[in-house]
């Protein structure tokens, strides 16, 4: 593993007689999404904030690249915090601006760019957001997640190589949450920066992070990957997860990743007791024209959509849950690869002749999804099982929903 | 020793009473001076300075005239009841240039300035500071001092001037109208004794005055907005309005008190 980007070591924060932070310790790699969790008010923001010395720790250290941050030069600091961005909860867009002024502040204030070359370069990342027509609107005019886009534009403006992330997805719904989230990762995946996302949605930042910090009590108490963090056996870890983890994704309705994968294991348990097969499909939704990378939201509606018309056409006994941001897993009990098979054709087909896909889904975008089958068996683990069923996706069962 | 503590006690509060107002007056002559010399650093920040003086300056003409007009028929109705009493009525004209240029129009253009411009500047910075706005500011490198108060403070000090010229020639025409048109003092006897009477040194004395009060009206009111997040008696929307009410008293006094300071002396 490469040198920690931000290391913490041992920062204790206090706000008069209330200490905050207790002791935190943690790392953040660079080009990874590292997401810190923990309740509401335990000061997961207040951390993010010691990063660019919004705030100063009581006692402890915050190095960036190894060198302490309350060491350096003032013209080393303000060269640290070129490579920066931060995007407020509450977005922080200047009220009194338009939102063209506001995306462009950035590049006028900071970067030395030719004038002529700003309007292209807000415009560019304004299309890329999908934000069109509001380069004159006020923030108050804009609804809260159109807010939340144009925040997010103004803090990748300046193409920094780190992003802050106070709880992008306040306020917002399902979609648009899940929207935020899949923007957040395509552009890690473009542009390769690192991000630091405080928040308490879970699981879906365990969709999109690479590494999890769960912060309890003023400490990190869990520092890892997302699927070592379901796994944990620590009590404590598990019961934060339990505590804040819905029995259904709010976006699909389905169950969530540890449900499914939980489910996964009852059944590996009952082929060891009782020689069942069982089965596996792994829908994966695409873009097919690449409108993806520019409407996020339209994406996650489909998702929904087709997540819902999914639901309606599987039996009683098969197990659906969201695996990741945009796949779906159907757990098939008593069904060997063939009987697998053979649902997924119906499935296909009736997916397909149930009326216009399109005016369905209600989508700009023109989507595919393909259908990965699987058998399960002994010893076998489920990361095997779904790497054999990514592997065994099959044009066959392509689904164009546009 | 409680006898000891309840006469220590007041000691202790008044020593912590004057170290709080050291500390304050320190963190504000420093803000001053961080502004002051933002105003001058490359890139000169022009378009944002010219917006200020629209907004500090051309935007309170309106009430500037208003005030400045009546200030000058009061003064002439108060002045000319006075003087006719030791039949001095002609000096009408030299009272209410003098009143005017010397003392009342610098004082009340700055005080009218604090009302309109200087409590919106401490309410909008104010909101801007608990909406998190400047510190996303600090994030994107911006200095905030620069970028949100010296334009206020380059607009405060090239309107407040202007506004003051512009209150003691409405009031000397309000004199003039209770005076001359009202009352019955000629015309000619009303300027002429003005011209004779004012100088320069009374001219530059306002001038100076209203310099000093830019710079105050302008660095408290910043000043109580910038620091709304600090205030000990409230957070958010009450802390918003608790800044803007000491901007409007906190500036007003000083106002009075640096006058008497210059007035002593320029005299």
């Amino acid at each position: 593993m490469s040198e920690p980007l931000i290391r913490f070591e041992n920062i204790h924060k206090r706000f008069g007689t209330n200490e905050v932070l207790t002791g935190v310790n943690l790392s953040i790699y660079p080009g990874e999404i590292t997401t810190v969790i923990g309740k509401s008010g335990g000061g997961k923001s207040v951390l993010l904030k010691h990063i660019v010395g919004l705030m100063e720790q009581d006692e402890g250290r915050v190095l960036i690249e190894g060198k302490p941050l309350r060491e350096m030069t003032r013209s080393e600091r303000r060269a640290m915090k070129r490579r920066f961005s931060y995007m407020f909860q509450g977005n922080a867009l200047f009220d009194s601006m338009t939102v063209y002024d506001n995306v462009a502040l950035p590049l006028k204030e900071k970067i030395a760019m030719p004038k002529k070359e700003i309007p292209k370069k807000v415009a560019k990342k304004m299309e890329q957001l999908d934000l069109h027509d509001i380069h004159n609107k006020y923030p108050s005019q804009l609804s809260g997640g159109m807010q939340k886009r144009v925040a997010l534009a103004r803090a990748l403006v300046t193409d920094p190589e780190i992003i802050l992330f106070d709880e992008p997805t306040t306020g917002l719904d399902p979609v648009r949450k899940n929207a935020v989230h899949s923007m957040i990762s395509d552009y890690q995946q473009q542009f390769g920066f690192t991000g630091v996302i405080v928040s308490h949605e879970i699981p879906e930042v365990f969709y999109i992070s690479q590494r999890i910090g769960m912060l309890d009590e003023g400490r990190i108490i869990f520092e890892g990957k997302p699927e070592e963090i379901q796994s944990s056996t620590d009590p404590a870890v598990q019961r934060f997860v339990q505590a804040f983890e819905s029995r259904h994704d709010q976006l699909t309705g389905m169950a969530p990743q540890s449900q499914g994968e939980k489910r996964f294991r009852e059944e590996m348990a009952r082929m060891d007791r009782y020689q069942n097969v069982f089965s596996l499909i792994l829908l994966t939704m695409e873009s097919i024209d690449g409108k993806r990378k520019r409407n996020h939201e339209a994406h996650q509606t489909a998702l929904k959509e087709f997540a819902l018309r999914i639901r309606n056409h599987l039996r009683v006994t098969d197990i659906c849950s969201r695996y990741g941001m945009n796949k779906l897993m159907i757990i098939l009990p008593n069904a060997n690869q063939e009987q697998a098979r053979e649902v997924c054709a119906k499935l296909a087909d009736k997916l397909q002749t149930t009326r216009g896909a399109d005016a369905l889904f209600g989508s700009e975008g023109c989507f595919r999804v393909t259908a990965g089958i699987a058998e399960a068996s002994k010893d076998r683990p489920i990361e095997q099982v779904l790497a054999a069923a990514e592997e065994a996706r099959n044009p066959f069962y392509e689904f164009r929903v546009c | 020793m409680s006898q000891v503590a309840a006469v220590a006690a007041p000691v202790a509060a008044m020593g912590r009473f004057v170290l709080f107002l050291l500390q304050e007056m320190g963190r504000l002559a420093i803000f001053f001076l961080r502004g002051l010399i933002h105003i001058f650093y490359f890139p000169f920040q022009f378009y944002k300075i010219a917006e200020q003086v629209y907004f500090i300056g051309m935007k309170s003409v309106f009430v500037i005239c208003l005030t400045g007009a009546f200030t000058g028929m009061v003064l002439g109705l108060q002045g000319y009841y006075t003087l006719v009493k030791f039949g001095s009525e002609g000096m009408l004209g030299p009272a209410v240039g003098l009143t005017l240029i010397r003392e009342l129009g610098p004082v009340l253009a700055a005080i009218m300035v604090t009302a309109r411009a200087g409590s919106a500047m401490a309410a909008e910075i104010g909101i801007m500071r608990i909406s998190e706005q400047i510190d996303a500011l600090d994030t994107m490198n911006i200095n905030p001092v620069r970028f949100l108060f010296s334009p206020r403070l380059a607009g405060a000090l090239i309107s407040l001037p202007l506004l003051t010229a512009i209150f003691d020639v409405v009031g000397i025409f309000g004199g003039y109208l209770t005076g001359s048109l009202m009352l019955g003092i000629s015309p000619g006897i009303y300027f002429s004794h003005m011209v004779d009477a004012v100088v320069m040194t009374d001219i530059n004395g306002g001038f100076i005055k209203s310099v000093v009060f830019a710079a105050v009206v302008a660095t408290i009111t910043c000043y109580q907005g910038y620091y709304t997040h600090i205030r000990a008696e409230g957070f958010g929307a009450k802390g918003v309005g608790l800044a803007t009410t000491s901007a409007v008293v906190f500036a007003s006094v000083m106002i009075l008190i640096t006058d008497y300071v210059i007035t002593s002396f320029l005299l």
